[in-house]
């Protein structure tokens, strides 16, 4: 194992504002943040369907009032071809709901709570993750 | 009020994605390739996320209501079920092979790429045939 392209502070400092969107949602709304659990709430309840659509316009508002204030593009790099990305896709959106949770709905909510369900799930993802990767990178 | 704070706060939330780089599927990819080349970020972005929610959590979960709303809801389901494994086998097998998980793939739609777009539609169509079967 190497270590490569760890960006430590850049990491922590967007981890503290994440953090701090979770907790003033709770705070001041009495909700957990979980964005799977926001979309598709959003898609298929009418429960605060205007509070779930104005959080996911947030969402998108980020990266322009990021680049507006700092001045700086931001990159990204998707190289999957179509076929991966719809399975991909299904599968993110499928397994969250399922699972009720995704790495923020179990991953920072659920374990700031320390619901067991949210550890194992979390724990549950990521080692699926690394043997996903581990088996792309192989084949 | 609790309009505007749902608002801000997916703002805050979309911001410290583009800054600890999460929105980059190949940031993700990195932290999952812990048997090559590691790259460890995302352990950072949750502690950084963690250190802040937790403490504050605990301190104001036993509060009578939030500020801008009548209760508070906290998930109530303790079951360590099927469904709860087999979701998240599902969750990391799409999260490994793409690298975006549901936050970073939404907050990328303002970079208008294409791919991310797809990934997203797909996501809601994976939303909605979980709705349908559960």
């Amino acid at each position: 194992m190497n270590i490569i392209n760890f960006t430590p502070l850049s990491a922590l400092t967007g981890g503290l504002l994440i953090g701090l969107s979770v907790i003033l949602f709770f705070i001041l709304n009495g909700r957990m943040v979980g964005i799977s659990g926001i979309a598709s709430d959003f898609l298929i309840s009418k429960d605060n369907r205007i509070d779930n659509l104005l959080f996911l316009i947030g969402l998108i508002l980020g990266p322009s009032i990021y680049t507006f204030f700092s001045g700086q593009e931001i990159e990204i790099s998707i190289s999957n071809s179509l076929f991966l990305l719809i399975g991909g896709g299904v599968l993110v959106g499928f397994g969250t709901r399922l699972s009720s949770g995704c790495t923020s709905g179990h991953g920072i909510s659920g374990i700031s709570r320390f619901s067991l369900r949210s550890i194992i799930a979390t724990i549950t993802f990521m080692i699926v993750g690394i043997l996903t990767v581990l088996v792309t990178n192989i084949l | 009020m609790n309009k505007i704070v749902s608002l801000f706060c997916g703002i805050i939330f979309g911001i410290g994605l583009v800054i600890s780089e999460m929105i980059n599927p190949v940031k993700v990819l990195g932290f999952l390739n812990l048997f090559g080349e590691w790259d460890p970020s995302l352990a950072f972005v949750m502690i950084g996320a963690l250190i802040i929610s937790t403490p504050l959590f605990h301190l104001f979960k036993n509060k009578e209501k939030p500020l801008f709303s009548l209760n508070f809801s906290i998930p109530k389901n303790k079951e360590i079920d099927k469904k709860l494994i087999i979701g998240s086998v599902f969750f990391g097998t799409g999260w490994g092979l793409i690298g975006l998980c549901p936050g970073p793939a939404i907050t990328s739609i303002a970079l208008l790429n294409v791919s991310s777009a797809i990934f997203v539609v797909s996501m809601f169509i994976g939303f909605y045939i979980a709705s349908k079967t559960n």
